[in-house]
């Protein structure tokens, strides 16, 4: 059984219904005894880094998320969910992230010097260059599609923790992986047969190997 | 490498997808959920749904409609038509939709777009906008029908302008295209559902320079639609028109054009797109 965290974030039924799809249970909660019990917790999101922060905090959720992660079961990420795995934003200065990776979550510009200028947010299916030793990317080959919708973008401290990116005015690190903690800046929910495999990937994690 | 969209649109009535779909392995060509596989399985980038129920008291079974989409569709889906309030949004939105696509409403209450945004993000607020030419010289005499005022509307230049229509195209707001779309995306639009209605139905190719003319002014991509008839179409509308994404309807209903083949196209003419 999977979790899938409950903050009041939006359009998470998409998850916890790609989750279903692939033959596994999923429980949209904020209920900690049920959290650490799952075989796997997903971070979804789509919001303010600021406001989730928040959000997750006035429900206690910021030490059960720790403390899930210590256990070493596979935990996954998705868009915002990547971005509050970090130590901080741009999009909200001074807010402190879950600092279980390291890295920054930067504005992507829209201006360039050479005159280019970038519609943001970066909305659409972009090509990703993935790191082969990933678990998460397993079977998925470089230059496959996924769907993107952000204004921010990751750049990891540790380039061992990137699993894929992406170009977009600037390079994206667009997936992490590390142990057991897993993210994705695009929406595998979202990213129709691509996507599916990576979730499923996952799914196979709680199922044994990863735990 | 970020690439331009390629969106079939469908019209759905009471929860049943209508125009037919000629697709030879559906088992039921209009159902919305087996249309939708289809579509994804051929190519498409994204879904729009657009709901042509006349009776706003049928909202539930477009609410049904989409929870069941979303189940078994895993590419992004816009749904349009009568949306008119916060709670419409909310509604289509907690089924699972990833954007919802506003037009009259939205005329009548620009602020609709700004409280949607705030609430939901700019990333799922469509707007809508059909325009059309405007009249001038002869064809500009209010006696004649639309259909009367086209026939004869050959004296059109770019600088005269496109006016905006509600009601699916029934009422001429006297509003100026271009100005209604940089007003829409300053009040948080994230992203424009243009339709000519001069070239939509028939088939030979897209407003050009009324695609160009709004996706030079606004920084939110730009959907074109109306018009398609051939690939050559696509691309146009894609380049000289700068959109972001170009939508049909029945083209790809009727096979007329497969979206894989369209792709390929657009990608030997170094267009990228996701193949």
């Amino acid at each position: 059984m999977i979790s899938i965290i409950d903050y009041d974030a939006g359009n998470i039924k998409s998850v916890e219904k790609a989750i279903n799809f692939l033959g596994e249970e999923a429980e949209i909660t904020s209920d900690k005894d049920r959290i650490m019990a799952s075989d796997g917790v997903i971070l979804p999101g789509v919001g303010a880094f600021g406001v989730a922060m928040d959000k997750l905090r006035a429900r206690g959720l910021v030490e059960t998320i720790k403390e899930y992660v210590s256990t070493g079961k596979p935990f996954l990420g998705i868009c915002l969910g990547l971005q509050l795995l970090f130590d901080e934003s741009d999009e909200t200065p001074g807010v402190k992230g879950l600092g279980l990776l390291e890295g920054k979550i930067k504005r992507i510009p829209s201006e360039y010097e050479d005159g280019t200028i970038l519609k943001v947010p970066h909305i659409g299916w972009n090509s990703i260059e993935i790191n082969p030793s990933s678990k998460l990317m397993k079977g998925i080959s470089s230059d496959s599609y996924v769907y993107f919708v952000h204004s921010f973008y990751l750049e990891a401290a540790n380039s061992s923790d990137v699993i894929a990116t992406t170009e977009y005015g600037v390079r994206i690190h667009a997936a992490v992986e590390r142990g057991n903690i897993m993210a994705t800046q695009f929406h595998p929910e979202k990213s129709s047969d691509v996507g599916l495999k990576i979730l499923s990937n996952f799914i196979e994690m709680t199922k044994g190997e990863g735990k | 490498m970020h690439t331009k969209r390629i969106i079939p649109c469908l019209d759905v009535k009471e929860g049943r997808v209508v125009k037919g779909i000629n697709f030879v392995d559906l088992i039921d060509a209009g159902d919305p959920v087996e249309c939708g596989k289809a579509y994804d399985k051929a190519g498409a980038d994204e879904l729009v749904f657009l709901d042509i129920t006349a009776s706003s008291d049928k909202r539930n079974i477009m609410a049904d409609m989409v929870r069941r989409v979303a189940e078994t569709v895993f590419i992004p889906f816009t749904v349009g038509g009568g949306i008119r309030s916060i709670d419409d949004f909310r509604a289509i939105l907690r089924e699972g939709a990833d954007k919802v696509s506003v037009n009259s409403a939205a005329i009548d209450n620009p602020t609709l777009i700004s409280e949607a945004a705030d609430v939901f993000g700019s990333q799922c607020v469509v707007v809508a906008i059909d325009a059309r030419r405007r009249r001038v010289g002869k064809a500009a005499d209010p006696s004649l029908s639309y259909s009367e005022s086209i026939k004869i509307n050959d004296e059109w230049t770019p600088a005269d302008g496109w006016t905006v229509y509600k009601n699916g195209g029934r009422v001429d707001m006297q509003i100026d295209a271009i100005e209604w779309a940089r007003k829409a995306v300053e009040l948080g639009a994230g992203e424009i559902l243009l339709t000519s209605m001069d070239a939509d139905g028939t088939k030979a190719g897209y407003d050009i320079e009324l695609t160009k003319a709004i996706s030079d002014i606004v920084n939110v991509p730009v959907i074109a639609s109306g018009g398609a008839g051939t690939m050559e179409h696509f691309k146009e509308a894609l380049d000289v028109g700068g959109a972001d994404a170009a939508l049909a309807a029945s083209l790809f209903h009727f096979k007329e054009l497969e979206i894989k083949e369209v792709k390929k196209y657009l990608a030997e003419n170094n267009i990228p797109v996701r193949l």
